[in-house]
């Protein structure tokens, strides 16, 4: 303020708000303003209105109503006397699971093939380039319908597996020693089970398994034992200059007390058996899930690999020349010098596609995988007709889920971000 | 996209205030276009043919509607809903009827909005299976995949009738008739459950009808008709009476051969009554004294309807069964026009 020049001595006048550029942007924010909450209050008010002309309320009471359908895939007791809140739950985690899934796949495949795309061989680079060009330019969707056209008509029916009483033998045989079944409804996979099993503690949301905690519980302190036993090292170098040899000791830790533990408790796998129309048994992956899954994770890995790709590229390549001059290999060039700089170019877009692939596992609808769309934005609208409510409270959920992402891709962004000093 | 479809049900909720303010009636006659909502397609209900031209028996109700209101069975415009998006249109003023095979409800009735105006086909929910499954009872179906509609009631019906019968089953949802059709014939479910009719409908499709057989039991009551919104009476009965209108019209042996000739005058009042030629019964529901006959003329009377669409002339093959006449041991009765 110090360098305008001394304004007239005049009260403040109206006009000022447009034409003086002290005002100017002000004004401009609160019409803005006033504008957009006109609207929303508009559309709420239109929508109470409409409402009340169909005679329609809003409350979600009916979430709490017997649900009354059954769900495919569970990943939480559910039958059909449960509520429709359950149902939602059902779905929300049916969601989480394939985005979970969806999101490790496609980041492995596509750091994979980022990397290889940057290949000296010829034609490595190329057919990483085509997958890339080919995935990433046909939408999702299509490749959601292709996953699960293949694996609908290529693969056989449960009943093909059924042993003909002339000859002896099924039409078709299972793989992996007997334990796997490929059909056209579901992949069978042997289930996990314990002779010596501890039991499980029932909670209101789900029951857990005391065998699984033990298991996970093992890991982690094995992790955290094989940590210190590296930290010990790395200390006696500093000290000493000579490295003790670890890698018996980490595998001993890593590895020893989970076997120990899994013999105790009589870990074995049962593999699936058909019995009448389908396989009983194991677990049965259904084929909607697959192709969701494949399909989201092939098309994400392609955007992905092009993130890595620009990640790498970013990097001068002073940086790696300098530390060869220094005497690092290349692994630990990678590793040491390359990795560190060039994620922190790579977290930022990967953050918005694991966002992405997480809302496009709402596709799940074209292949009938009970989702949150299909059990709250599909059945549960369906049967109680409460569509307002349902789809905003599945807008409300999907923000949350993305949010979370965000946040926590976030924190983990910061933690690899530039120290500045 | 989310938003996007939020801002979408505001719209159309903002455009329907009109539409249900102004009366349905009136603004069908003022629109010179009955909008009729109905299958995606069901062959022998509701579907079109390679001209796009719709016929059906529940596009004949659409038509009769058409001819009573406006006096040209054509000025239908004709809008597939699949089970999950129909009550949504109609509540939406999208549609200004629905004749889309919809089971009377007490919810639906009550609860989502709509009136059923009153039942053009006693069904009941069954099963499909093919032939070579050598399953010959629902009872056999234990752990079986079926396919199953979603939105609709049958998925209900399906869940109890396992649960009564203690067995299980492997739900698979799908979306429309034609997907069911495509993975009930690639395997992907043992057994496809719906309205029997619809089975029988989507049987006679098939390339092979003789390898596939519908199960004995029938394990619900559907009674399927046509439905308006709730809260506007005067169209209610418009399409009310003007389905009675059919029914009443095979009970007396009016069909659209003779309509013209019995509108001039006959011995039986009950018919001078329904097709205008003593009383004013048009113009209580807010229509010309003609609007009886348009209808009949339009397809047909119910029985007429019955036998081009679904019945045992045609590859679809249904009885009348419950849907024969009161007087013919069925269940059809209209009430007296009078």
């Amino acid at each position: 303020m110090t360098s305008a020049s001394d304004a007239p001595e005049q009260g403040f006048r109206l006009s000022q708000l447009i034409y003086d550029t002290r005002y100017r942007s002000l004004t401009i924010q609160v019409v803005t303003f006033i504008l957009v909450m006109a609207g929303v209050a508009w559309l709420v008010d239109n929508t109470i209105q409409n409402l009340n002309q169909l005679g329609k309320d809003f409350n979600f009471g009916f979430l709490s109503n017997r649900a009354g359908y059954d769900i495919g895939q569970q990943l939480i007791p559910y039958t059909n006397d449960n509520t429709h809140a359950r149902a939602m739950l059902v779905g929300l985690l049916n969601t989480l699971w394939v985005s979970v899934l969806g999101c490790a796949a496609a980041t492995v495949l596509g750091i994979i093939i980022g990397v290889l795309r940057l290949s000296h061989n010829w034609l490595v680079a190329r057919l990483m380039t085509s997958y890339v060009e080919m995935f990433r330019n046909i939408p999702v969707l299509l490749w959601i319908l292709v996953c699960i056209a293949l694996l609908s008509e290529v693969t056989p029916s449960p009943n093909a597996y059924k042993i003909n009483p002339e000859t002896g033998e099924s039409a078709v045989s299972m793989l992996l020693f007997d334990s796997v079944a490929v059909t056209n409804r579901y992949t069978a996979i042997p289930a996990i089970e314990f002779t010596n099993s501890l039991g499980t503690i029932d909670t209101a949301f789900a029951p857990i398994s005391l065998n699984f905690l033990l298991i996970a519980v093992v890991l982690i302190v094995s992790i955290w034992g094989n940590r210190r036993l590296k930290a010990h090292a790395h200390k006696v170098q500093n000290e000493t200059g000579v490295r003790p040899v670890t890698w018996w000791k980490s595998l001993l830790i890593l590895f020893g007390p989970l076997l120990v533990v899994l013999v105790a408790l009589g870990f074995h796998l049962v593999s699936p058996t058909l019995k009448g129309f389908n396989f009983t048994g194991g677990n049965n992956v259904s084929n909607a899930f697959v192709a969701l899954w494949l399909g989201l994770t092939l098309y994400t890995a392609a955007f992905i690999a092009e993130i890595v790709r620009a990640g790498i590229l970013a990097i001068s390549k002073g940086q790696s020349e300098a530390a060869y001059a220094l005497g690092l290999r290349p692994n630990r060039t990678m590793k040491l010098v390359i990795l560190p700089q060039a994620l922190r170019v790579i977290i930022p877009p990967l953050i918005s596609q694991y966002l992405n692939l997480t809302k496009n596992s709402s596709l799940a609808i074209a292949v009938g995988y009970m989702d949150l769309r299909g059990t709250l934005g599909g059945v549960t609208l369906n049967q109680t007709g409460r569509e307002l409510e349902a789809i905003l409270l599945m807008m409300l959920i999907y923000l949350a889920i993305s949010l979370t992402i965000s946040g926590l891709m976030n924190v983990y962004n910061k933690s690899v971000k530039l120290k500045e000093r | 996209m989310k938003k996007s479809v939020l801002l979408g049900t505001l719209a159309v909720a903002a455009v329907s205030a009109g539409v249900a303010a102004a009366g349905t009636l009136d603004d069908v006659k003022a629109r010179g276009e009955l909008n009729c909502g109905v299958n995606t397609g069901l062959v022998g209900f509701a579907a079109p043919d390679a001209n796009g031209n719709w016929s059906g028996f529940d596009v004949a109700v659409c038509k009769a509607v058409a001819a009573a209101v406006l006096g040209d069975p054509s000025k239908v415009k004709y809008v597939p809903t699949t089970g999950q998006t129909r009550f949504t249109a109609l509540a939406s003023g999208e549609v200004d009827m629905l004749s889309r095979n919809s089971t009377w409800t007490f919810s639906r009735d009550t609860d989502l909005k709509l009136d059923f105006v009153g039942v053009n086909y006693y069904d009941g929910q069954g099963f499909m299976v093919r032939k070579d499954l050598g399953v010959t009872s629902a009872k056999e179906l234990d752990g079986a995949s079926v396919c199953i509609q979603t939105g609709t009631t049958t998925e209900l019906n399906l869940a109890d009738f396992f649960k009564a019968n203690n067995m299980t089953y492997q739900p698979i949802t799908i979306d429309s008739n034609a997907e069911g059709e495509q993975q009930y014939l690639a395997g992907a479910c043992d057994a496809y459950t719906t309205d029997i009719s619809g089975l029988a409908a989507t049987r006679a499709s098939y390339a092979d009808p003789e390898n596939h057989i519908i199960l004995p039991e029938v394990i619900s009551k559907e009674p399927l008709g046509p439905a308006v919104r709730h809260g506007d009476s005067q169209w209610g009965d418009v399409v009310r009476w003007t389905l009675n209108a059919l029914i009443a019209a095979e009970e007396y042996g009016v069909t659209s051969a003779n309509v013209d000739e019995l509108a001039k005058g006959t011995e039986n009042p009950e018919i001078n009554r329904l097709l205008g030629v003593e009383g004013e019964l048009g113009k209580m529901t807010g229509l010309d004294n003609d609007w009886a006959v348009r209808a009949i003329k339009a397809s047909g009377n119910y029985g007429e309807i019955f036998a081009a669409t679904i019945g045992e002339a045609t590859p679809i093959a249904l009885a009348r069964g419950l849907n024969a006449q009161w007087t013919q041991g069925g269940l059809l009765y209209a009430p007296p026009f009078r």
